[in-house]
C-alpha cells in the first residue's frame, strides 16, 4: 500500500499555509489592526444600537442583540475579507515580479487566491476573535444558537473569505490590460464597503439598492456570513446562503481563470 | 538534442501614438528574425547592450512573453501552450526578482518549491543538503528572506531555480550587483552543477567574467538579431579583447614602448601613471609586470579587464561596417 501523501507535499496546502506565517510574520500590524477594529467598532456599534432603539427595538428584522451581532461580527472580519480593493498580484503584475509566478508548474490563480485566503484566515485568530469577545463583553451581542449554526456559520465564513479574494484576484487581472489598476481599487473599495455590509447591513438599503447589492458578489464576502453566524438566518435559509455563495464563488473563479489566460498572452514585462 | 530552437523569432512592440503623428503606433523591432538552436549541455553566454534584445529573447522562451512571428521551442516544448510542463524541466533567475517567499526563511521557500515541483520528501532532503553546502548558505537558512543581504539572496535565487535539477537553466543578470568572492562563488557553482548533471546553461550577463568562466559558446545580440556566434577564443580573435596593466612609478619615466608582447598605450601625470595592454592568450601579466620592473620601480599596480560594453561595441563596429 502506498503511503498518504502528506497535505506538506501538495503545493495548494503550502501556499495556504504560506499566507497564514507570513501574515504572522507582523504582529505588531495585527495589533494596531484589532485596535482599529475595536475603535470602530464602539463608533458602529453606538450608532447602528441608536437607530434600533429609535425605531422601536426593531429595524429591518435586527434586535438590539442581533445588531451588535452584525456590528462586531462584521469588525471581527476586517482583517480577513479584502475590502481594500488592493491585492499582491496587482503590484506583481505592474512590476513584472508577476513572470516569477507564471515560471511554476501551478495555476497562478490558485496560488494567489489560496495564499490569501491564508492570511485571511490567520487573521481571524488575533483580530476576529478579540473583536467578538469584545462584543460580547461591551453589547450582549447574539450568538449562533446552536451547534448546527456554528458550524454552517464558519463554513459560510470560510467562503466568504474566498470569494473576497477570489474576486480581486479577478479584478486585478485587468492589470493585464491596464498596467496601472489604482482606479479600479478605488471601484472596488467604494462597492464593497456598501454592498459588503460593512457600513450597515444591506437590508436597510431601498429595493432597488438592495436588488443591485444582491447582483454582486459582496453580499456573499460578509453579510451572509454576518448572516448565518448571528442566527439572523437559519434552516434552510442559511443553506440557501452558502448556496449562493457558492454559485459566487464559482463565477467569480471562472472569470478569473478566463482572464488569467487571456492576460498572460497581453502581458508584457518590463526591463530584466 | 535541440534544448533550444528558434525559428524567425520576432517581437515588436508597439508603443501609445505620440502627438506629433496621431494615427501611427510607434514600433520597436525587440527581436529580430532570430534562428537560434542550443543543444543539450552547451554553456552559452548571452550578451548585448541595453535593449538589444536579450532579455525580450529569454521571456519568450520560457514563455512569458509572446512572440509577434516566427517559431519557439524550450527542450522540445511550446512554451505558452505548455507552460507548466515546461517549468517542471527549466529553471529560471531573473537577478531582478525574487522567486523565494519574502517573509518566510530561505529554508520554507525551498521546502515550498520542493512542493510545488513535486519532489519526493527524500529527494528535497539530499538536494537542499547539497545545495545549502555548495553555496554555503547553512548561516542564513533560518533567516526570512527580506533580511539576507544580496550576495545571499541570490545564493537562495540560483539554489531555489536549481532545486528540481532542470535541464535547462536560464540565467538574467545572476551576477548584477555582487562582490567579486560572491561571483567567484556562484560561478565555481555553476560550473560544478553542469559538470555534475550535464545542465544546458543560458545567461546574458555584463560581466566579462561570467562569460569567460562559464561559457564555452557566445551569442552577441544586437537590435534583435546575432552579431556573433562563436567561441570565447572566436570573440578575443574577432575584437582583440586585451587586458590592460596600469603601473604606477616611483619616478616619472619616459613612455614604456618595446615591451615584450605589451603594447603602451598612454602615460598620465608626466608618466608617473602607465597603461599598457596585453593579449592574455599570448603572455601573463606578471611576465609583462617582470618586463616592467627591469626597467623601472613599480609602486603600484591594477589590471583592468575588457568591458563586455568594449567587447560588444567592438562586435557592432565589425559587423556594421
Amino acid at each position: 500500500m502506498r503511503p498518504r501523501p502528506s497535505p506538506a507535499r501538495n503545493p495548494y496546502w503550502r501556499f495556504l499555509v504560506a499566507g497564514i506565517r507570513g501574515q504572522s510574520a507582523y504582529p505588531l500590524a495585527t495589533l494596531a489592526g484589532l485596535v482599529a477594529n475595536a475603535t470602530f467598532g464602539l463608533l458602529k456599534g453606538g450608532i447602528m444600537g441608536a437607530a434600533v432603539a429609535s425605531s422601536g427595538g426593531e429595524l429591518a428584522g435586527y434586535t438590539a442583540a442581533t445588531m451588535a451581532a452584525f456590528v462586531w461580527l462584521g469588525q471581527g472580519m476586517l482583517g480577513s475579507v479584502n475590502l481594500s480593493g488592493r491585492s499582491d498580484l496587482q503590484t506583481r503584475i505592474k512590476s513584472g515580479d508577476v513572470a516569477v509566478d507564471f515560471l511554476r508548474p501551478v495555476s497562478v490563480q490558485a496560488a494567489h487566491i489560496l495564499t490569501d485566503v491564508g492570511k485571511g484566515l490567520f487573521a481571524l485568530l488575533p483580530r476576529g476573535l478579540p473583536s467578538v469577545v469584545i462584543g460580547v463583553l461591551v453589547s450582549g451581542m447574539a450568538l449562533p444558537p446552536d451547534a448546527a449554526a456554528y458550524a454552517l456559520g464558519l463554513a459560510s465564513l470560510v467562503i466568504g473569505i474566498t470569494v473576497s479574494h477570489a474576486t480581486m484576484y479577478a479584478l486585478a487581472t485587468s492589470g493585464f490590460w491596464l498596467v496601472e489598476t489604482r482606479g479600479v481599487s478605488v471601484l472596488y473599495m467604494a462597492l464593497s464597503g456598501f454592498f459588503t455590509g460593512l457600513f450597515t447591513p444591506i437590508y436597510l438599503f431601498p429595493d432597488w439598492l438592495l436588488t443591485l447589492a444582491l447582483l454582486t458578489p459582496f453580499p456573499s464576502m460578509m453579510q451572509f456570513p454576518i448572516d448565518v453566524l448571528s442566527g439572523q438566518v437559519s434552516g434552510a435559509a442559511a443553506w440557501q446562503h452558502l448556496g449562493v455563495q457558492l454559485v459566487w464563488l464559482a463565477v467569480v473563479l471562472a472569470v478569473g481563470h478566463l482572464t488569467t489566460r487571456a492576460g498572460r498572452r497581453r502581458l508584457e514585462v518590463q526591463g530584466g | 538534442m535541440n534544448v533550444i530552437k528558434t525559428e524567425g523569432l520576432t517581437r515588436v512592440f508597439t508603443g501609445r501614438p505620440n502627438r506629433k503623428d496621431r494615427f501611427r503606433r510607434p514600433r520597436h523591432v525587440a527581436v529580430d528574425r532570430l534562428d537560434l538552436i542550443v543543444e543539450a549541455g552547451e554553456s552559452v553566454g548571452y550578451i548585448g547592450a541595453n535593449g538589444a534584445g536579450k532579455s525580450t529573447t529569454i521571456k519568450m522562451l520560457v514563455g512569458i512573453l509572446v512572440p509577434t512571428s516566427g517559431a519557439v521551442t524550450t527542450v522540445g516544448l511550446h512554451p505558452l501552450k505548455q507552460r507548466r510542463a515546461l517549468a517542471r524541466r527549466i529553471g529560471v533567475v531573473f537577478g531582478q526578482r525574487s522567486q523565494l517567499w519574502w517573509d518566510l526563511p530561505v529554508r520554507e521557500s525551498f521546502s515550498i518549491l520542493a512542493a510545488i515541483h513535486s519532489l519526493p520528501a527524500a529527494d528535497e532532503r539530499t538536494r537542499t543538503a547539497e545545495l545549502v553546502e555548495m553555496l554555503e548558505m547553512g548561516e542564513f537558512l533560518s533567516t526570512p528572506v527580506r533580511q539576507l543581504s544580496l550576495g545571499q539572496r541570490m545564493r537562495a535565487e540560483v539554489a531555489a531555480a536549481l532545486l528540481h535539477r532542470p535541464e535547462l537553466v536560464i540565467l538574467d543578470e545572476p551576477t548584477i550587483g555582487l562582490d567579486v568572492l560572491s561571483k567567484q562563488r556562484l560561478r565555481e557553482f555553476l560550473v560544478a552543477q553542469r559538470r555534475e548533471h550535464g545542465t544546458t546553461l543560458l545567461l546574458t550577463t555584463h560581466d566579462m567574467g561570467d562569460v569567460e568562466r562559464l561559457c564555452d559558446r557566445i551569442l552577441v545580440v544586437d537590435h534583435g538579431s546575432l552579431a556573433f556566434d562563436g567561441t570565447l577564443d572566436g570573440l578575443a580573435r574577432t575584437v582583440g579583447a586585451r587586458r590592460e596593466l596600469v603601473v604606477d612609478l616611483a619616478t616619472a619615466s619616459g613612455d614604456l614602448v618595446d615591451l615584450d608582447g605589451a603594447e603602451h598605450v598612454r602615460s598620465e601625470s608626466d608618466g608617473l601613471r602607465q597603461r599598457l595592454a596585453f593579449d592574455p592568450q599570448r603572455t601573463t601579466a606578471a611576465r609583462v609586470l617582470a618586463a616592467v620592473s627591469e626597467r623601472v620601480e613599480v609602486l603600484d599596480l591594477s589590471i583592468t579587464e575588457p568591458d563586455i560594453e568594449d567587447v560588444v561595441r567592438e562586435i557592432y563596429r565589425a559587423t556594421r561596417r
